[in-house]
């Protein structure tokens, strides 16, 4: 559906980004503003399909990320890159805080250490807190808990307005995008790369493999080699209705093992309350499937940590690929002489850590490109009630999606633009339409209506995807 | 907006036929609906039967829904639809939004009919992927009747409650063969004529059996079926998730009104009333899933309550609460009993005139209705989950609280 009239494609473009995920959007609005001409190569039939489509949506400090890491390096460069930016997109943050909390003494015994490492990794305001204060802090918490620690910094986004806000804006200052376009294969030749993809010929000066799950099998697709290998980890989640969102305040997070962070019981951007996530470790990268003892014991394990959510509704479950590799770092690699990048294996924190990444790659690339004038700055749609929503406002032509109070104008946009949804699972994020607690059984019908033929994946002959 | 007395939320059977009594009684009503047509669910279920009760036809739901919002209008209701109530303040005052934006609107009384939804594939923690083709009835019904699309060829039914007939229909009509309908217990849920249903469509009905996994990466493949602990995968393109219906209550759960973890739904009194006494609440919101004609003989009924509350005559809110003191049982309607009968009054025409039940499982044994250890009532039961059940009102005594057990076999 993205036949673009290649504004580059006479002598090729800048810089190609393969992969539209949180961190591929975030490189190509970073390469755009510095003036590069951006082409962008997403394999699937809408942008944020991989990784990118289902996280537990924490804006991360890096206060638990391992010290000297270029991964809590990115971290930190994103948070703070975040909240300067996030104004003028309309990107939502809601400052929740969060308590790292202790259920037994042999956790209790390791808080001291996460909170030295905290303020090594240069996160200073973190403050101890005994049971009775985590208790008048979240007073619907299980009585059980026996102490923990407040990272007041940890803050709750929207993963999905973020990423398309980043594409967008590169989008509107020249940037290309081509879905359905999966990169086949790479050649260079007299320093330029001649890309093959299932959408036709794409040539580049420099390639930037974004390929998140895929970012071991694009390195040997394009350079014949690949120097790690991605080991997909799941992790499943349930959401309970909005009714559960005013049973917690803080995001709450278990004292973190070796391998995981644990799961975490917090509100959404979207006034939601979720549960999740767990960590199991998969080789399928293609299928992140949901099972049901596992959502059970999800349910069981938020119930012990804030007993009240027994009486609410699980609206939602869904479970999302972490593109995690044999060591516990971002690899990042570049091969300046190759004019190659690859940035693989953003594994749990990429969310947070998009715009540091971007701001990274984009000085160890160091190329100049003639500078871009007045960038122009899109506002992204308000889908948390940070702003006033647009049902809020005349106009809207009616309310589609009851559960999420979704409008008809609202769908409208989302279907037509730079960014027109390419698919069901794609309309979603951009707008909630059926995420709610009816999964469509009111507004199944009007949508199929309004999608026919809109769709590049249509609604009744194609996916579903992402929720 | 004009001067109303009363607003009714929900333009289905219950609120229809609420507003049209009340505006037969000279109350001034208008009704809101969030969706751009009024008549409510029987809008797209285009098959009979509907109407025997209500107007002594057997007729198919568009032509039923038409017809009750026709009575309304000519009996002088105001209907506004694309009005969606987003809060509900205490006294009768509601938000709402309409393509014109907010506003909040006030009334002496306030009725609830939002009725229903069905309980999702996510709600029932069903596994596998999340492939396109996996929707409710409602949504099936809304796709093939209101666009005349074809989501699938041959989809499996989970459950097998009226509204999975309710789906066979749909199919037949649309030209699509299920594959089989599933259901977890031994018995199916509705009664047993409408398994003839399925005999006469060839789909086959798995009892026993419940889907643990669906497979397909964007659209339905198949699914995995458990039967008594054999798995099996069975090549499908769709999966209707039928029934299990929860009141559309997110509302009122938003509200500072009492609901009733049982159902769900509203805690209410003899005549439909809420905590706060300027609510009232009618229809399927109330409990799960009824007739539509069940729905519309009690919105007929609470209109005649809220008529006697504008002219002051309705009884001071009684306190004697009926408990659930076994888990067999869903819910109990209404929650709040008066501790006596009311003398005849004009309010009498409106009180509930028995009590309502639902189970959670298939139980049989003895239901007692307990109060300051007498029993009031005794009654042998023998059903399954979603069958109605009614019993008399009991005469109390005192206002402690009633306890309904059952003691099972
Ligand atoms: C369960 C879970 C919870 C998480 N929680 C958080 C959190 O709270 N906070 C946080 O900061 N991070 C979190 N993360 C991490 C974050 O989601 C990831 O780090 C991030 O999404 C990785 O993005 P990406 O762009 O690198 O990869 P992806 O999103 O996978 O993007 C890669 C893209 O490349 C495309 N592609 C692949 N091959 C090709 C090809 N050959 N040609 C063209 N395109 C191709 C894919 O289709 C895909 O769209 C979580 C992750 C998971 C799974
Ligand atoms: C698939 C199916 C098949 C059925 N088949 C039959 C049958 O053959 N015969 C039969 O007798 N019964 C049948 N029924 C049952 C019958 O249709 C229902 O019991 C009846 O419609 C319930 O009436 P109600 O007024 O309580 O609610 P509904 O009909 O559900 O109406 C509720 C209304 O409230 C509106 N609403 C909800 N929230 C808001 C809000 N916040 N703001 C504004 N408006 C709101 C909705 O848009 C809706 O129009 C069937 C039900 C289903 C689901």
């Amino acid at each position: 559906m993205d036949t673009p009239n290649l504004p580059g494609n006479a002598e090729g473009f800048d810089v190609a980004v393969i992969g539209a995920g949180v961190v591929g959007c975030a490189l190509a609005r970073a390469f755009t503003l510095a003036g590069a001409r951006v082409v962008v190569l997403e394999k699937a039939a809408d942008v944020l399909d991989g990784a990118s489509k289902g996280n537990s949506a924490i804006l991360h400090t890096g206060f638990d990320a391992p010290e000297g890491s270029v991964e809590l390096a990115c971290i930190r460069e994103g948070y703070a890159l975040y909240h300067q930016i996030r104004d003028r997109l309309g990107l939502p943050l809601i400052r929740a805080g969060a308590m790292v909390l202790a259920w037994s003494e042999a956790e209790v015994a390791e808080l001291p250490a996460l909170m030295a490492q905290a303020v090594a990794n240069g996160v200073t305001d973190v403050q101890a807190v005994t049971a009775a204060e985590a208790l008048r802090l979240e007073p619907q918490l299980s009585a059980k808990v026996m102490g923990g620690f407040r990272v007041p910094g940890e803050h709750l986004i929207d993963p999905w307005s973020a990423a398309h806000g980043y594409l967008l804006q590169a989008l509107e200052n020249g940037a290309t995008l081509m879905r359905q376009a999966e990169v086949l294969t790479g050649r260079r030749s007299q320093g330029v790369w001649h890309l093959a993809t299932t959408a036709g010929a794409v040539q580049a000066g420099l390639v930037i493999n974004a390929a998140g799950l895929w970012g071991d099998e694009v390195d040997r697709r394009v350079t014949g080699e690949s120097w790690f290998t991605i080991k997909p980890r799941k992790g499943q989640f349930v959401v309970y209705d909005k009714t559960a969102a005013s049973l917690l305040g803080h995001i709450l997070l278990p004292v973190p093992t070796k391998t995981t962070k644990g799961i975490v019981v917090c509100r959404t951007a979207y006034g939601n309350l979720l549960v999740g996530p767990t960590a199991e470790e998969q080789d399928d990268r293609e299928h992140a499937t949901l099972d049901q003892p596992t959502l059970q014991a999800l349910m069981q394990r938020g119930q012990d940590i804030l007993p009240a959510l027994a009486g609410h509704e699980v609206t939602a479950a869904y479970a999302g690929l972490r593109p995690a590799t044999e060591e516990k770092e971002y690899r990042i690699r570049t091969d300046l002489a190759e004019d190659y990048i690859c940035v693989g294996g953003i594994r749990s924190t990429g969310l947070s850590a998009a715009l540091g990444i971007a701001a990274h790659v984009l000085r160890l690339a160091e190329r100049s490109y003639p500078p871009l004038e007045n960038p122009v700055w899109p506002q992204m749609p308000s889908l948390t009630g940070e702003a006033p929503r647009d049902w809020q406002t005349p106009g809207h032509g009616g309310i589609l999606c009851h559960c999420e109070l979704v409008t008809r104008r609202e769908v409208e946009a989302a279907l037509t633009g730079p960014m027109a949804a390419g698919s069901m699972g794609g309309l979603k994020r951009r707008t909630r339409v059926t995420m709610g607690r009816c999964q469509g059984f009111y507004c199944s019908a009007e949508l199929a209506r309004i999608t026919e033929g809109r769709l590049a994946q249509p609604m009744l002959g194609g996916g579903d995807g992402a929720d | 907006m004009a001067q109303t007395d009363v607003i009714v939320i929900g333009a289905g059977p219950a609120g229809l036929s609420a507003a049209t009594a009340l505006a037969r009684l000279g109350v001034a009503v208008t009704v809101l609906d969030r969706e751009a047509v009024a008549g409510g669910i029987p809008r797209h279920c285009n098959h009979p039967p509907y109407g025997l009760r209500e107007f002594r036809r057997l007729m198919r739901g568009p032509a039923y829904a038409q017809r009750l919002v026709a009575e309304a209008k000519a009996a002088g209701v105001t209907i506004r639809t694309q009005t969606t109530v987003t809060f509900l303040h205490p006294g009768g005052r509601i938000d709402v939004t309409s393509p014109e934006g907010v506003e909040t609107l006030a009334a002496r009384a306030v009725l609830l009919a939002t009725g229903v939804r069905e309980t999702s594939r996510a709600a029932r923690l069903i596994g596998g992927e999340k492939p396109g083709g996996v929707m409710s009835t409602g949504a099936l019904q809304g796709i093939v009747h209101l666009n005349g699309q074809r989501p699938f060829q041959r989809p499996v039914i989970l459950g097998t409650e009226l509204v999975a007939f309710s789906a066979l229909l749909t199919c037949r009509h649309a030209g699509i063969k299920p594959v089989a309908m599933i259901e977890p217990a031994r018995r199916i849920t509705a009664r047993s004529p409408a398994i003839w249903l399925a005999r006469l469509m060839g789909v086959p009905v798995l009892l026993e059996a419940t889907v643990d996994a669906i497979h397909g990466r964007t659209r339905v493949e198949g699914v995995q079926i458990d039967r008594r602990g054999t798995l099996q995968d069975m090549a499908t393109d769709g999966v209707i998730v039928s029934g299990g219906f929860r009141p559309e209550a997110t509302l009122l759960r938003l509200s500072h009104l009492e609901v009733d973890p049982g159902s769900g739904g509203p805690v209410i009194d003899l005549w439909g009333r809420l905590s706060d006494p300027a609510y009232f609440a009618a229809g399927n919101l109330l409990r799960g899933v009824e007739t539509a004609g069940w729905c519309w003989a009690e919105g007929r009924r609470v209109a005649r309550a809220i008529h006697a509350a504008l002219l002051g005559q309705l009884p001071a809110p009684e306190v004697a609460r009926l408990r659930l003191g076994s888990d067999a049982v869903r819910l109990a309607l209404p929650q709040v009993l008066p501790i006596d009968r009311p003398k005849p009054s004009p309010a009498d025409s409106g009180a509930a005139d028995g009590l309502q039940l639902r189970l959670n499982r298939p139980a049989k044994g003895r239901l007692r209705l307990m109060q300051d250890g007498v029993c009031l009532m005794d009654r042998r039961i023998d059903s399954l989950p979603e069958r109605r059940i009614t019993l008399p009102l009991p005469a109390l005594r005192s206002a402690s609280d009633v306890t309904l057990t059952l003691e099972e076999r």
